[in-house]
């Protein structure tokens, strides 16, 4: 099925799974970037995909936009199952969706002029030639607050925050339905993240389009996203909306990534009780059994011995709000890593 | 008591595109016990300046101004002495701990090497010191891990391991560059606490050099808050963030998302333009072209720092809290 259907979300992904084979010396095995994840993205919504390095966010992104194969899975875009159509097939499709890369320094071709590279897209596919792609682009560059005369420029020769406004730029050229954004202000100097997270909030506002917004910051997610999803070791932990997720997060990861996250500002961040996890984020190759979570988790102790041996599912718990957690159910408190009492058995 | 004095310090670098002011005439000192939080984004001097008063900076810096460390000027004392001073009396943590780590050797011997080195100690008993280290930065299994590889640690296990080499000669001063900034935000927390660990149970004074204001908040005394190579504020840490003077702070503070402030669809403050680049300052206040209150005399007059509140000082000479 490739045909669209109106009335389905922009991105539905299903059970995706993405495995890269190791063969090196001494090691050997399968990396399970993405164990099995599932979310989908409705029309004009934006939904947020945090995670820590090595959850597998990044890969998801990458399997969305067919940049890598999926291993197994479904992508839908617009109802059609893109999961494994060919390069040709997938051509017209491209103007649907599109991406911004997290560095603005090497995600741009350093010999086309920047104005070249916004029209590029529109070119590849056909929407406008000569006079009319100039004056798309011109058009592009004021939407996007660039000066009209860096149309001309070569990349190197624009900042940081330019240079985001350029990737901006070209992926809405060709009015695509889903942006997806993989750390697209990460690599900015805080005073230019926010004009572009402005930028882009005004953007979807004007456009409409749905976004899948990649990050490891919390207070970026709060700021811009309608649904949260929270990755770890390949897995999505909990999916809520945002307001729900900050303000009653029930996953003992969630909580304790919330609680971990720096405020500025003096007063809250020296008031505020955090849970320090122990060790690191296990090696991807060997995932723990049963609950990915469990080797760090402070509630082990009340989930064991069922989280070594069962992969708790990701469940309703009630008012759209997803968790995967032997300790947390519909209709049950969720445990507070805050509460000194649920930490002794 | 002050630990660290600096008077003027100015680093210039002589470039194809002309002399760069990195650092300009930068003042300040560093109490006992206390933790200097420096902020400031990418090209403000706020590492350059710090590397200067190591003199680990490449020949081509010119640095001017005096650094008063235990009765030495850091900036003129003989090359042996100030080797002496490195790495024992004053320590630096770098941003990326990955490459400030050497991949051939076991990190047991790079700590030990620090050890040997500044303290003379034989090789059992820099081993013996090494594994205290360890245990010192919360390293589990520090037996096991002192005998093995830097690629065999996470990134934030690296980091502690950086730290644990800084920490060797018991410094009186402990510089950290960007420590966190590498680092997940789980693994953030646990860093922060153990530079508070460190100066309660050390005494050590803590200079953080650092974009993220609240990693400032979180574990800065005061805070020093620096734009194109100048101190642009400077105040006691509760101070600073209620009573914001510079209008550069005042657009940093605004421009951050906070939990739960900002709301679902509400926006954040833009700083417009752009960092100035230090080959071509404007002439007055380097703020100026970016500044909403700037008027002509801050477009051709460089403000200097003034005490406008106790212990509060701002380079503006429209300063106050944002309306």
């Amino acid at each position: 099925m490739t045909t669209a259907d109106p009335a389905a979300p922009t991105l539905e992904v299903v059970d995706l799974v993405k495995h890269f084979p190791v063969r090196g010396i001494g090691a050997r095995g399968v990396v399970h970037a993405v164990d099995g994840v599932s979310f989908s993205i409705g029309r004009g919504e934006l939904l947020g995909l945090v995670g820590e390095s090595g959850s597998g966010k990044s890969t998801v992104a990458n399997c969305v936009m067919r940049l890598v194969e999926p291993t197994e899975g479904t992508i839908r875009l617009k109802g059609a199952d893109i999961t494994h159509l060919s390069r040709r097939a997938l051509r017209p499709l491209r103007g649907d969706m599109h991406m911004v890369f997290q560095d603005p320094y090497s995600s741009l071709d350093p010999r086309m002029t920047c104005g070249q590279i916004v029209g590029e897209p529109l070119d590849v596919q056909g929407i406008a030639r000569r006079a009319a792609l100039d004056t798309r682009v011109a058009q592009l560059f004021d939407r996007v607050g660039l000066r009209d005369e860096l149309r001309f420029r070569y990349p190197h020769e624009l900042s940081g925050g330019q240079r985001q406004r350029i990737g901006l730029a070209r992926a809405l050229a060709v009015s695509p339905t889903l942006l997806v954004a993989d750390e697209p202000v990460s690599a900015l100097d805080v005073s230019v993240q926010a004009s572009i997270l402005n930028l882009l909030r005004d953007l979807q506002d004007e456009l409409g389009f749905s976004c899948l917004f990649i990050t490891h910051d919390l207070a970026t997610v709060e700021y811009l996203c309608d649904r949260v999803a929270v990755m770890y070791l390949g897995k999505i932990v909990e999916l809520a909306p945002t307001r729900e997720l900050f303000a009653a997060p029930k996953h003992p990861y969630t909580q304790a990534l919330l609680s971990a996250a720096v405020v500025p500002d003096p007063v809250v961040q020296r008031s505020r009780s955090r849970v320090v996890l122990q060790g690191d984020i296990p090696s991807p190759l060997e995932p723990p059994s049963g609950c990915r979570f469990r080797t760090r988790c402070p509630l082990e102790h009340r989930s064991a011995p069922t989280s070594h041996e069962v992969e708790p599912p990701l469940v309703d718990v009630g008012g759209d709000h997803y968790v995967a957690c032997h300790l947390v159910g519909r209709g049950r408190e969720a445990p507070s890593l805050l509460d000194p009492a649920e930490l002794v058995g | 008591m002050s630990v660290l004095e600096v008077q003027d310090l100015s680093v210039r670098f002589d470039t194809d595109d002309g002399q760069v002011h990195a650092v300009d005439r930068l003042s300040f000192s560093l109490g006992e016990r206390e933790v200097l939080g420096v902020v400031g984004e990418s090209g403000c001097g706020k590492s350059v300046s710090f590397m200067s008063l190591l003199r680990l900076l490449p020949e081509t810096a010119v640095v001017e101004g005096r650094a008063e460390f235990d009765g030495v000027d850091l900036l003129r004392a003989p090359a042996s002495r100030l080797r002496r001073i490195r790495g024992r009396d004053i320590a630096f943590v770098f941003q990326e701990p990955m490459t400030s780590l050497n991949p051939a050797f076991k990190v047991g011997n790079q700590i030990g090497e620090v050890l040997r080195r500044h303290l003379g100690l034989s090789r059992g008993e820099a081993r013996r010191r090494t594994i205290e280290l360890l245990e010192l930065v919360r390293i589990p299994a520090p037996e096991r891990r002192v005998d093995e590889y830097p690629h065999q640690l996470s990134g934030g296990m690296r980091q502690r391991v950086m730290i644990a080499m800084a920490l060797a000669c018991d410094p009186k001063i402990l510089i950290a560059d960007e420590p966190t900034t590498a680092l997940d935000v789980t693994i953030q927390a646990g860093i922060l606490d153990l530079m508070r660990d460190i100066r309660e149970r050390l005494g050590t004074a803590i200079v953080l050099i650092t974009h993220n204001l609240g990693v400032v908040a979180d574990v800065a005394d005061r805070v020093i808050v620096m734009y194109a190579g100048r101190k642009a504020e400077e105040a006691p840490v509760h101070e600073l963030f209620a009573q914001p003077q510079h209008p550069y702070t005042n657009g940093l503070l605004g421009a951050v998302p906070r939990p739960g402030v900002a709301g679902v669809r509400g926006r954040l403050r833009e700083i417009p333009g752009r960092v100035p680049s230090l080959a071509s300052l404007p002439q007055g206040c380097a703020f100026a072209p970016r500044c909403p209150r700037a008027d002509d005399r801050t477009r051709s007059e460089v403000p200097e720092l003034r005490e406008v509140r106790p212990e509060h000082l701002v380079a503006c000479f429209h300063p106050g809290p944002d309306a």
